[in-house]
């Protein structure tokens, strides 16, 4: 016995000398970036032609002015406008077609086939994804022009002229990237449910809705929560299909202008008084969802463990 | 599993088995079709593109291929070099150290290793992008903007691979195998490097590929830290399409370049879609 913790004592050692690259690059990448990023957003501090501003100590104007002068409130609802309307028709496609593929009664073929094509675009890179549909649905592009042979159009509709359009067109593409992740998500829950609750379902003689209601949604939560924030936590970092669509001007007149583009604008201009506050604010808004998604996973640990 | 057995209602799981290949289809069609007029336009001059849409493909691949290839304005061999480069350096650095910080954790039982675990769980969450600004300022001071260290270097620290990879550690790694590495005499970090290393290679590979590609198509960092022609990866370079003068553009070869920028990374993909599909669940949520 006390040999073995004496070996032990001296082996422990080499725990720091494995950790050292991890928290030296971590501390000098990210952590002092962040709280600089924290000091600089109390600063006045930019440019306006080749005369520098600052910077200067000006404690929370910054803050007020991103939501007096920069309307980050709009971009914010831009933001969650934009998640929404793709985030719910994802979970209810993504649902559907994860109890089909999971169920042992349905029995669907070439499920390999179907999720090889679905999960493809989310490997797709996203700014030519983006400038990909931005040819498509130009004034002369290939979709107006099959609109209007198949006589559905008969002038070409201004897809990106327009905020309605312009939004689907992003929330379609982000429909698109994101629905085979969620899928493959849910369906590994689905498996990972007991069968026998299933079986047992099945003998009581419940509806295949009943059996959905009353045994795969509750079990199926934790997994269920944590899609939800975890794309709720990416929806915030919505940047590269808006910025490329629109050319970063969130057009038309700024309606899907997001934040991390109303960030990268500040931070291109080296406006970098605005760009920390903006950064403030949306660190704190994903703390605080985090926090929520680690709530649920340590549940669902727990939840694990007392199963067992 | 099943929700409801088909001898029960056979034809309401017939009703609804063809109901759900046909949504199948369409959503499979719906997902392929953009990519099917890329490549369709990719083989047509910029007036038969202009001219409406076809569906048969044309003959000018390779004249749309060389004509971008030759555009002087746009450097995409270049492009594609430093995205190859970058995105390879990111993925050998991410998967070696994140599995050397993982090794760490669970091997060793030092005074700070449960705050380690902690910090970097609660770290992980945090977005890149909110440390941009000081990351920037820094690499300004650094003269290091318009290099590549600043996107290769901080793949090191990685909290989400390194949260795969400890995950992976304790389904496969048992202590045993050290332990006997120990009484052959071996050193720990040859241990780490010999006998560990081999044994986390699935999961090495699995994230080797999910970080080559999320490197191959960032955006944010690259547009915002690389400015001259000769550095710019392919979707710096896609942006610089996108802010020109879309009307005196030659529509081939933005098809063209668009296709490069997808088509090589879409066929890896279709070679490594089983491996690549089953590596999204894992580490994730264990079902």
């Amino acid at each position: 016995m006390a040999k073995t913790r004496k070996r032990s004592i001296s082996y422990s050692r080499w725990g720091y000398f494995f950790l050292a690259p991890f928290f030296i690059v971590y501390l000098l990448c990210a952590l002092i970036p962040l709280l600089s990023t924290f000091y600089n957003s109390f600063f006045e501090n930019y440019r306006v032609g080749l005369t520098q501003v600052g910077p200067t100590y000006v404690g929370l104007s910054n803050f007020v002015k991103i939501f007096t002068e920069s309307h980050v409130d709009v971009y914010a609802l831009n933001t969650i406008i934009l998640w929404v309307l793709n985030f719910i028709p994802q979970i209810l496609v993504s649902l559907l077609l994860a109890v089909w593929f999971s169920s042992s009664s349905m029995n669907l073929k070439g499920q390999q086939f179907f999720k090889t094509v679905i999960y493809m675009p989310n490997l797709i890179m996203a700014s030519a994804f983006a400038m990909l549909f931005f040819a498509l649905f130009s004034d002369g592009g290939p979709i107006n022009s099959i609109l209007m042979n198949a006589k559905i159009a008969s002038d070409p509709i201004r897809f990106l002229s327009r905020t309605d359009w312009t939004r689907a067109l992003i929330c379609m593409m982000n429909f698109m990237m994101w629905f085979g992740n969620t899928t493959i998500l849910l369906m590994s829950g689905i498996m990972g449910i007991d069968t026998s609750l299933f079986e047992a379902a099945r003998i009581d003689g419940a509806s295949s809705t009943q059996t959905f209601i009353k045994i795969t949604m509750p079990l199926l939560l934790p997994i269920f929560a944590f899609v939800l924030v975890t794309s709720m936590i990416g929806g915030i970092q919505m940047f590269d299909v808006p910025q490329i669509l629109t050319n970063g001007n969130g057009s038309p007149d700024r309606t899907s202008m997001t934040l991390i583009m109303f960030l990268n604008k500040h931070l291109a201009s080296r406006n970098f008084g605005l760009a920390g506050a903006v950064s403030v604010l949306i660190f704190f808004v994903t703390g605080a969802l985090s926090l929520t998604l680690y709530r649920i996973m340590m549940s669902r640990y727990s939840l694990k463990s007392s199963t067992n | 599993m099943g929700t409801a057995t088909a001898f029960e209602r056979p034809r309401f799981i017939a009703g609804t088995k063809f109901f759900s290949y046909s949504f199948l289809i369409l959503l499979s069609a719906f997902c392929v079709f953009p990519f099917y007029i890329l490549l369709v336009n990719s083989t047509r001059m910029h007036a038969e593109i202009i001219k409406g849409f076809s569906a048969i493909p044309g003959s000018s691949f390779l004249q749309n291929l060389k004509g971008l290839l030759g555009d002087q304005n746009i450097p995409v061999i270049r492009a594609l070099a430093n995205s190859v480069f970058i995105s390879t350096c990111c993925a050998a650095l991410t998967t070696y150290f994140s599995s050397m910080t993982a090794y760490g954790i669970y091997m060793y039982r030092f005074k700070v290793r449960s705050f380690a675990y902690n910090f970097i769980i609660v770290v992980m969450m945090v977005p890149t992008q909110v440390a941009a600004l000081g990351f920037i300022r820094m690499i300004i001071e650094a003269k290091l903007l318009d290099t590549f260290w600043p996107l290769i270097i901080p793949a090191i620290a990685s909290p989400v691979v390194f949260f795969f990879m400890l995950q992976y550690m304790q389904s496969v790694l048992p202590f045993e195998i050290v332990e006997s590495a120990r009484i052959d005499g071996a050193n720990e970090f040859y241990t780490f490097n010999r006998i560990v290393m081999p044994i986390l290679s699935p999961a090495i590979a699995v994230q080797a590929i999910f970080s080559f590609v999320g490197n191959w198509n960032n955006y944010f960092l690259p547009a915002l830290l690389l400015n001259s022609k000769n550095r710019k990866t392919i979707p710096v370079l896609i942006a610089q399409l996108r802010s020109a003068d879309y009307l005196k553009f030659d529509y081939g070869k933005v098809y063209m370049m668009i296709c490069i920028a997808i088509v090589p990374l879409l066929l890896i993909y279709l070679i490594l879609s089983r491996y690549i599909i089953r590596g999204v669940t894992m580490g994730s949520v264990k079902g």
